[in-house]
């Protein structure tokens, strides 16, 4: 897996232009209608100003990435999505994250419905210690979903992470069993499975060595066409490749304190960003001298 | 060497031969520290072999079959005191084992640790671990007084000052299984749409149940060696009946220890040895199922 | 992109209208709440539990203080019935002798485990010690009465001590504390940051220099917690000394003597044949809540000094 972390960690483009452009598809410049959006979201940790002001709209059927240096908040921004933030101590959110228009945010919002609807997969894949059956089972399971036929569900869901294939026949092993990729696929078909409006994706791949990251990418292309998906990543070619629309984030250092505010610096097209970004600092960072 | 030492004459001298690990203050400091390891190894030693030369000739059947006697010392038997502690295990476990666990998974699981009743809840429980067990008999006395049961000795009270004493062992052992289990796991459960609750019941205790089990057991066996809150509730050191149930006046093997070690009776002192025998295998067969557990069902993850 | 394209396995309203209205609204989860509130109960029961032996211990102090004057229980006088001084003082010349020997023990094992035992060394080395925590205190009471004073006293050591005597209790007592000591101690080592000891190595110090000089200073208030819970823990500890420290009250520091300390005293007399209610046996909890202060400000201060070398690192 350590082979992975060459073609992870930074990108050695020599131009862009070699880059397959998954963004050949037509979009309108700003996404119309969009399932999601943050406004004037700011976030912090105890005193702790983790991000700052983003206003962002995620356009439905589309994928969009995050990308920026560590530290960026671009996490930060994802965990807000679908209030996973609101497992972290201290943690609290000013502005807005519509979803469909409403605030998720809003106090008689509960937060578990919202995740029911906007699901995630995590940066380190994460089976639950049960067989495969059950971890796809699991979701449905908890949220009380009428469900006629388990086993024909289970086999959608795998059948939709691309994995059907390659585990039909031991559907009651330990998921740990699987290989990494697979693993990761297995955590896709499991939130596909409570049949989400959205998927969130932080730095999915980040584990994975390459053979089984172009399996995930190829997949995210696949889902795109019945999902939202919204995807942190550190791998800009992995952003250049799937991603419908990036947003590029920084990091600034306060002042006084010298902590680092996360902040959105630039949304558009992949193809802009990475061809003809507008702010120095997204072109400083693509091509290689800022990172 | 002759080359070393003629291209070292002008410069430091590293290849002194000594080391400066060997030093005899070194080694002296070394020794004492081997000693401090196994003093505590050669008491156990001795203190086992004593107790086996001193019980050898009572070793027999009715040891553990044979209610105590005073007419016959040299037949008298622990069926009483084993029993009793068997019971007394048995109810101290149900009592202790669903709340200890209870009050673990709302500390690890649902506490939010900077509220200030849960910050009291957490140094109180460092504390009751400290209390001396004696007071938590006492404490017992008081429970049995409250809930208008005047019956001294009877299973429910010793089973209810073993439990509270055993609580806080079982708390913290719980906590540090709950605790081992990953992040990841939760935050996967959650992000389907699960409640802390249904990722709890069905994600955090099925994975802790190995270190939840050696921890219950570990506090059982400190449990059943337990005398001091015993001895306040009035447990009788002669009892020549097996307990029936809850109300039943019972005795327990460390309190019928007790009450032979006092007598000047060469053939109860023998007997006392051999019954502390049985209590050693009783609690060297708890330990080594705990450590079996860990060792078969415990996940690393 | 029209939003009006069906999607099979998708959700049914993930292609719906947008701002189609899709249920957010917080859900009242009844079972959810009514477990919770049985998960906090049983913890809040460890409070109830605190709370409960203070007013367990109380109230029938109030009644004996009612009987028995304030002098009379705070009395040196091993002489007067009620006296608690005399008690206290024997539980001073056991705790002493158990400090002496498990404190040197205790430290020195913990420091073998921390600076010396490789890791593998250290899982089959530290359960050993912990061994010794496992043996039930009527056990050593008896080896103390048993052993300790008829053969190691007695005849190895030819001191005329009694067939109860206070140094054959604090010596088995400190046998008895000697993991508790070494357990924690040994965390406190294990916390102090490898860059000291790194530090130290690269002055040319070796490991014992590294381990006293170093580590210990580093660790002090993590010892002091281990050395102050060891404490609490043989000032509470009753069979040991029930059985071997003696039944009579003496006024004496002398620890070749016998003499009764409040765990042993309470032993006593929970075994006799005082009725519940009586004065005698309101002593019982008079001397209870006294022990109990007493461990509770030792635990209290072992507690905030653990906290403090946490904080440290």
């Amino acid at each position: 897996m350590a082979s992975a972390t060459s073609s992870d960690t930074f990108p050695q483009m020599g131009s862009l232009g070699d880059v397959h452009m998954s963004a050949e598809r037509r979009l309108p410049d700003s996404p119309v209608n969009p399932v999601m959006e943050t406004r004037d979201l700011n976030v912090f940790y105890g005193d702790f100003h983790a991000v700052h002001d983003v206003n962002l709209a995620y356009g439905r059927h589309e994928i969009t990435a995050m990308i920026g240096p560590s530290g960026c908040g671009k996490s930060t921004v994802l965990r807000c999505l679908n209030r996973m933030n609101d497992l972290v101590a201290g943690a609290h959110v000013e502005g807005g994250v519509l979803y469909h228009g409403q605030d998720i945010y809003e106090k008689n919002v509960d937060p578990i419905a919202v995740r029911t609807q906007i699901g995630m997969v995590f940066q380190k894949p994460n089976p639950f210690p049960k067989s495969i059956y059950d971890n796809i089972a699991y979701g449905p399971r908890v949220t009380g979903m009428k469900v006629d036929n388990m086993d024909d569900l289970v086999e959608e869901a795998l059948r939709g992470a691309a994995l059907w294939d390659e585990v039909k026949d031991k559907l009651k092993q330990s998921a740990y069993g699987l290989s990494g990729g697979q693993q990761q696929r297995l955590c896709i078909a499991r939130t596909i499975a409570t049949k989400p409006d959205v998927i969130l994706m932080d730095e999915p791949c980040s584990a994975l060595d390459p053979i089984a990251t172009a399996r995930v990418e190829d997949l995210m292309l696949e889902l795109r066409n019945e999902y939202t998906i919204i995807v942190v990543t550190h791998n800009m070619q992995q952003a250049a490749r799937v991603s419908d629309r990036t947003a590029f984030f920084t990091a600034r250092p306060d002042e006084t304190t010298g902590n680092r505010t996360g902040l959105l610096v630039e949304y558009d097209l992949t193809s802009t960003i990475f061809s003809n970004p507008n702010d120095k600092r997204t072109e400083d960072y693509i091509s290689g001298r800022f990172g | 060497m002759s080359i070393a030492a003629t291209t070292a004459r002008e410069t430091v001298q590293l290849a002194t031969g000594r080391s400066r690990e060997r030093s005899p203050g070194s080694l002296v400091f070394l020794g004492l520290l081997w000693f401090s390891l196994f003093f505590g190894v050669m008491v156990l030693v001795v203190l086992i072999a004593d107790t086996a030369i001193a019980g050898a000739g009572r070793f027999d059947a009715d040891l553990v079959t044979r209610y105590d006697s005073t007419l016959t010392p040299e037949r008298t038997g622990f069926r009483a005191g084993i029993l009793g502690s068997l019971w007394l295990m048995l109810f101290t476990a149900l009592m202790a084992v669903p709340l200890g666990i209870a009050a673990a998974v709302y500390l690890e699981e649902f506490a939010d640790s900077r509220r200030w009743y849960n910050r009291i809840i957490e140094v109180n429980l460092q504390n009751l671990a400290a209390v001396p067990s004696i007071v938590y008999g006492l404490l017992a006395v008081a429970v049995m007084a409250l809930i208008g049961i005047e019956r001294k000795g009877i299973v429910l009270g010793g089973a209810i000052a073993l439990a509270l004493l055993i609580l806080p062992v079982i708390i913290i052992t719980t906590r540090e299984a709950v605790r081992a289990v990953p992040e990841e796991i939760r935050q996967g459960s959650l992000a389907l749409g699960a409640t802390t609750w249904q990722t709890t019941w069905r994600q955090v205790l099925p994975s802790a149940v190995p270190g939840i089990a050696t921890g219950t057991i570990l506090g059982l066996s400190r449990a059943i060696g337990e005398a001091a809150p015993l001895l306040m509730l009035g447990l009788a050191s002669s009892v020549r009946f097996d307990p029936e149930g809850m109300m039943s006046p019972i005795t327990a093997l460390p309190i019928q220890i007790y009450g032979l070690s006092s007598s000047s009776q060469d053939a109860f002192q023998e007997a006392a040895s051999a019954a502390i025998i049985v209590l050693l295998v009783m609690i060297l067969g708890l330990n080594g199922l705990a450590i079996f557990i860990r060792n078969k069902f415990q996940r690393s993850w | 992109m029209s939003s009006t394209s069906s999607t099979g396995a998708g959700p049914s309203f993930g292609t719906g209208l947008p701002g189609a209205p899709i249920d957010l609204g917080r859900k009242a989860r009844p079972a959810e709440t009514a477990i919770k509130a049985v998960l906090f109960a049983s913890a809040m029961l460890s409070v109830a539990i605190t709370i409960g032996i203070l007013v367990a211990l109380i109230e029938p102090v109030v009644h004996f203080f009612a009987e028995v004057p304030f002098r009379e229980f705070f009395s040196f006088d091993e002489g007067t019935r009620f006296a608690v001084f005399p008690l206290i003082t024997a539980t001073m010349v056991t705790t002493v002798i158990a400090l002496l020997v498990a404190v040197p023990l205790g430290l020195g094992a913990a420091m073998y485990l921390s600076e010396y035992a490789s890791r593998r060394a250290r899982k089959i080395l530290k359960p050993t010690v912990e061994l010794l925590a496992g043996v039930p205190s009527v056990v050593y009471g008896f080896f103390a009465v048993m052993f300790v004073t008829p053969t190691l006293l007695q005849d190895i050591l030819g001191l005329g001590v009694g067939f109860t005597n206070a140094l054959a209790a604090g010596l088995v007592l400190g046998v008895m504390i000697i993991p508790t000591i070494a357990s924690l101690a040994e965390d406190a080592f294990s916390a102090v940051p490898q860059a000291l000891r790194q530090g130290s190595y690269a002055m040319g110090a070796n490991r014992m220099q590294t381990t006293l000089r170093v580590v210990l200073p580093a660790a002090l208030s993590g010892v002091a917690a281990a050395i102050v819970l060891g404490l609490s823990r043989a000032v509470g500890e009753t069979m040991i000394v029930a059985l071997a420290a003696g039944s009579q009250k003496n006024f004496s520091l002398n620890p070749l003597e016998g003499m009764q300390t409040m765990t042993g005293f309470m032993a006593t007399t929970a075994g006799g044949e005082n009725p519940v209610g009586s004065t005698s046996y309101n002593t019982l909890f008079a001397v209870g809540l006294t022990l109990f202060v007493i461990t509770f400000v030792i635990n209290m201060i072992s507690i905030a000094l653990v906290r403090r070398y946490r904080q440290a690192y």
